[in-house]
């Protein structure tokens, strides 16, 4: 038995690490190339979703990753309308992978992202994350699933990546109704055409390669598939290695660019994020992927996704970072609306996982 | 034959992982209605130690034959 080099996952991982690195080079936020969770929040308060001036723009990344999918599953012949496994449970999930990512400050993705510029508090987070994955993948092993889709019409495929072209034809034309950041995360972002293509070019190379932050560690211990925990370690070496080349790197555990070393809660909100990833089949970014793909329920989790976000800042569920203004250190954290909020969200996960398990072809 | 048509990944896997694990089959057959689960499946077997033959179907449906 030779098991072959993932090189597709791994070339994927790499230029996802550089693409994160030119992205903060060029004005997003530190350690931020990336992050699914944080930019679908920006784009929620773009739209006036939520009011939180300080996160509030439309992210290019976002649109070209969709977009980027999309073009490459056409050209592949992969683009298939397909939906209908329970979209509405989905859409609560993805709302809550939500809370529990903006409550740590960051999706799976940005979570690599942080530890490869130093960012120690961050570990609290991939411990959560792991331990989140673990329990899915108990519940997947006991016979979970959200059941089956069917094969629908291609207009039900497109529905995601027409919006995201509406999006940018939205950013482009900057109408007076969106909301822009002037000071804060949203204020911080690349040019538009390098985000743009960005996002398209890893956008095609995750669709070719199924990179997933959850698959991997998923996949280990699932199947002692080490697969697409390539593309994960890929990123997090390319990341580590252009942050000491750029003298970028910062090993700490205070102050780093927007985190804070609530261990606890960061660890709850990224178990939150990482179990509900199982459950729906992949991380934030891989559900990107698979709504530009022609994935209808993946669409309907996104739009969860954006809705949580939106609940996150209008009643103060996110993280707060930590801050060092004048020589002053500001502690931030999570609040206790945003405690409850992720207990509330494990509580959900609990039921929809044990409603949700089926033996011998029936539901319990 | 186990039916893994329309299960978001990794559950046509799961059901593979189980039918091997059950009762270790000289031969295996799936039917899967998309491309990353051939590839998923194609990689566990392997790893297993069956071959696996691909079929594409005429209505984008794949029948993978896994044999030891």
């Amino acid at each position: 038995m030779t098991k072959k080099i993932p090189w597709l996952v791994i070339l994927t991982g790499v230029v996802t690490g550089l693409a994160a690195l030119v992205l903060t080079k060029a004005g997003n936020p530190g350690n931020m190339g990336f992050c699914i969770a944080c930019f679908l929040r920006d784009i929620s308060g773009g739209v006036g979703l939520h009011t939180a001036a300080k996160v509030q723009y439309i992210r290019p990344e976002i649109i070209g990753l969709v977009l980027g999918a999309c073009i490459m599953a056409l050209v592949r012949g992969e683009f298939t309308g397909r939906a209908g496994s329970t979209p509405a449970l989905r859409f609560v999930i993805g709302a809550f992978v939500m809370v529990g990512a903006l409550a740590f400050l960051g999706c799976p993705l940005r979570m690599v992202l942080r530890l490869g510029g130093g960012d120690l508090t961050a570990i609290a987070g991939l411990l959560g994350f792991i331990v989140g994955i673990l329990v899915g993948v108990l519940f997947l092993k006991k016979g979970f699933s959200l059941g089956r889709a069917y094969k629908v019409k291609k207009s039900e495929g497109f529905v995601l990546p027409a919006i995201m072209i509406f999006l940018l034809v939205l950013l482009l034309i900057k109408p007076a109704f969106l909301y822009f950041s002037e000071t804060g995360p949203g204020s911080m972002h690349a040019a538009l055409p390098i985000a743009l293509i960005a996002g398209l070019v890893v956008g095609a190379l995750a669709q070719r390669s199924r990179l997933c932050m959850a698959g991997g560690i998923r996949d280990t211990v699932l199947f002692k598939d080490f697969h697409l925990l390539t593309g994960f370690l890929a990123i997090f070496v390319t990341v580590l290695i252009g942050n000491l080349i750029l003298g970028q790197f910062n090993p700490a555990n205070a102050v780093q660019p927007v985190a804070h070393h609530d261990y606890v809660w960061s660890f709850l909100g990224m178990a939150l994020a990482g179990w509900g990833s199982i459950l729906l089949g992949g991380c934030p970014l891989r559900q990107l992927i698979l709504a530009g793909e022609g994935n209808g329920d993946s669409a309907v989790t996104i739009l969860g996704m954006i809705v949580g976000a939106a609940f996150a800042h209008n009643f103060g569920l996110a993280g707060n970072a930590d801050a060092m203004t004048d020589g002053v250190f500001t502690a931030g954290g999570v609040a206790p609306a945003g405690r409850i909020a992720v207990v509330l969200g494990l509580v959900v996960l609990a039921v929809i996982s044990i409603a949700n398990l089926y033996r011998g072809g029936k539901q319990k | 034959m186990i039916d893994a048509r329309g299960l978001a990944c990794p559950m046509p896997v799961v059901m593979v992982q189980k039918a091997v694990k059950d009762g270790a089959p000289a031969t295996v057959e799936v039917l899967v209605d998309n491309q990353c689960a051939v590839e998923n499946i194609t990689r566990y077997a392997s790893n297993q130690g069956y071959r696996v033959s691909v079929q594409e179907q005429d209505n984008e449906e794949f029948a993978l034959t896994l044999t030891k």
